[in-house]
């Protein structure tokens, strides 16, 4: 009983909030303050309100689409290979190599901000994808070399010398023997990486100036009036939500491999 | 070594190795440059203008000692050791419960994983909702606060909603950790008519440590780095929140990007020196697996 009564307290310190914003996003313009546990009537008009006139945030989900999507296809195809070589690979300089993918995990978006924005500008790449895409990259393939990693070690020692023996080359044993057993653990470092570009913020803001470009989680920070007393925040709740929301659907479907992912790297 | 699968062996790892020198090896050498230099008009030493970048050697960095500089760094610092303290015991406390669980860890376990999925600027604009003047939190407490104005009480405010967000992360490493403990030991512990008490200190704690360092050292470099969070919720440029990256962000976004590459490096200095003395004093020994296998190969 006690057992269940402190699960219990668990998973209402960790919904409590997310409730309170779906809950206020459900509520209607006039209703906004009240704090009835539940909207009464609910009312939908904030999700038509997120959508409606100028702020076109269906196109911001789309960007926020394309951004994570192109990341995570990149970050991946490098980081298989990459993390191929580490764990299931012997050469001198090994240690090398993972400290440093280690050691850019490391690193402070911030610092990366001012020459990158430099860069960017004199390139004209101000308000394109890659300018978010390939910054990206500083904290997604870490993330994706280090939990890859930890999925080839876990694989069988024996495999590419069975491949060998039955006359494949090394980069057909990689390919046509380890890739397809590896496949969970590349889907889910692909979930992993997704999330985290998805969640992406200062980049974003930096990167982009024209509306239209802006991904879904910089373009919900700027929903609002000019002072706090005009903040729209039945519309904010619920451009939140629907920000989440794919990924609330994915944790539930994939509870078991994320976890399994987020973990991998820190037991050893 | 043969010569066939060395050539293999650089061909696998180039591309990433190449890829982070673009985002990750460029940027740090091209601040460190930058930081010695100022843009804009200015006098030379005769007395003559001239245009585009001027270097100023540690000019910048003279720059530190500064008020705001100052303030950020102590935000970042109290931030970060509050925030992680309040997780690492939290986060412990909801390992073990999640890890006693009989019945509904599914559920349990989902309902972990939604605060690590709320992204962080979205879960910014929610706390900022929830301590509204006339919002939840004043509700319940029966308060009169202005959470999200400046003051300690928006200090405050960031840490709850940091903390809210990134506890479940630290007890799901934690729990991870829990269940490579093998039960034996609990037996033998019981056997030995060990307290609750002298069996979470003596046995559970020291046997999670590996799983338990790597999860604070995450959490130690995401706080030290914290953007988003202050930025949605409390607002720019607020002195009372604002940490070293939202200064960095900043100062480049005013185009004064010589300081704000000094301020930058500031912070990989600060990240470096708090990451080693963590490594030391704790031995998270984060290449443990290479040298393991090495040694039973």
């Amino acid at each position: 009983m006690k057992r269940a009564l402190a699960a219990g307290l668990v998973v209402v310190y960790c919904l409590a909030p997310f409730y309170w914003m779906v809950v206020s996003s459900l509520r209607r313009t006039g209703d906004i303050f009240e704090t009835t546990p539940w909207p009464s009537p609910p009312s939908l008009e904030n999700y038509a309100a997120v959508f409606s006139g100028h702020s076109d945030f269906g196109r911001a989900l789309l960007n926020s689409l394309i951004v994570s999507a192109g990341t995570t296809v990149l970050t991946l195809t490098l980081g298989i290979c990459c993390a191929y070589a580490l764990a299931r690979l012997t050469f001198r300089g090994k240690n090398l190599v993972l400290g440093l993918v280690m050691g850019t995990s490391m690193f402070p978006g911030a610092l990366l901000i001012v020459p990158l924005l430099k860069l960017f500008t004199e390139l004209g790449w101000i308000n394109t994808y890659h300018a978010m895409i390939v910054p990206s990259m500083s904290f997604a393939l870490p993330l994706a070399v280090w939990t890859l990693t930890a999925f080839f070690r876990q694989m069988p020692h024996e495999l590419e010398q069975a491949a060998t023996i039955d006359g494949c080359s090394r980069w057909g044993a990689f390919r046509r023997v380890i890739l397809p057993i590896a496949a969970p653990g590349v889907f889910t470092t692909a979930i992993l990486a997704f999330f985290a570009t998805w969640n992406e913020f200062m980049i974003a803001l930096t990167m982009i100036s024209k509306a239209d470009m802006q991904t879904a989680t910089v373009r919900v920070a700027q929903f609002g009036g000019a002072s706090d007393f005009d903040t729209p925040f039945g519309t904010q709740m619920a451009a939140g939500v629907i920000v989440t929301i794919p990924l609330v659907i994915l944790v539930l479907v994939f509870q078991k491999r994320i976890v399994a992912g987020l973990t991998s790297g820190a037991l050893k | 070594m043969r010569r066939g699968s060395r050539w293999f062996t650089a061909l696998m790892i180039s591309p990433t190795l190449l890829a982070l020198a673009l985002v990750v090896l460029y940027p740090l050498v091209a601040a460190a440059r930058e930081s010695m230099y100022v843009r804009g008009e200015g006098l030379d030493a005769d007395g003559f203008v001239v245009e585009g970048e001027r270097f100023v050697g540690l000019a910048h960095y003279a720059e530190l000692v500064g008020e705001r500089f100052v303030n950020a760094l102590l935000n970042t610092t109290v931030f970060t050791l509050v925030t992680v303290t309040l997780e690492t015991v939290l986060g412990v406390a909801m390992a073990l419960v999640m890890h006693n669980v009989l019945r509904g860890r599914g559920v349990v376990r989902a309902g972990i994983l939604i605060p690590w999925a709320v992204p962080t600027a979205i879960s910014g604009l929610m706390w900022r909702w929830v301590f509204q003047a006339d919002g939840v939190a004043n509700a319940i407490l029966g308060e009169k606060i202005l959470w999200t104005t400046e003051g300690v009480q928006a200090k405050l405010a960031v840490i709850i909603a940091d903390t809210w967000k990134t506890a479940p992360f630290v007890g799901l490493l934690v729990l991870a950790g829990l269940q490579i403990i093998p039960t034996m030991v609990y037996e033998a512990a019981k056997v030995d008519g060990a307290s609750a008490w002298q069996t979470f200190w003596r046995i559970t704690l020291p046997l999670v440590k590996p799983a338990l360092v790597v999860a604070v050292l995450f959490r130690i470099l995401d706080a030290l780095a914290m953007f988003d969070l202050p930025f949605v919720m409390i607002g720019r440029g607020k002195l009372s929140v604002e940490t070293l990256s939202a200064l960095v962000w900043d100062e480049a976004t005013q185009l004064r990007y010589g300081s704000a590459a000094a301020y930058g490096m500031v912070l990989i200095a600060y990240v470096a020196v708090v990451v080693f003395v963590f490594v030391r004093l704790l031995g998270a020994d984060l290449l443990a697996d290479t040298r393991s296998r090495k040694r039973t190969a």
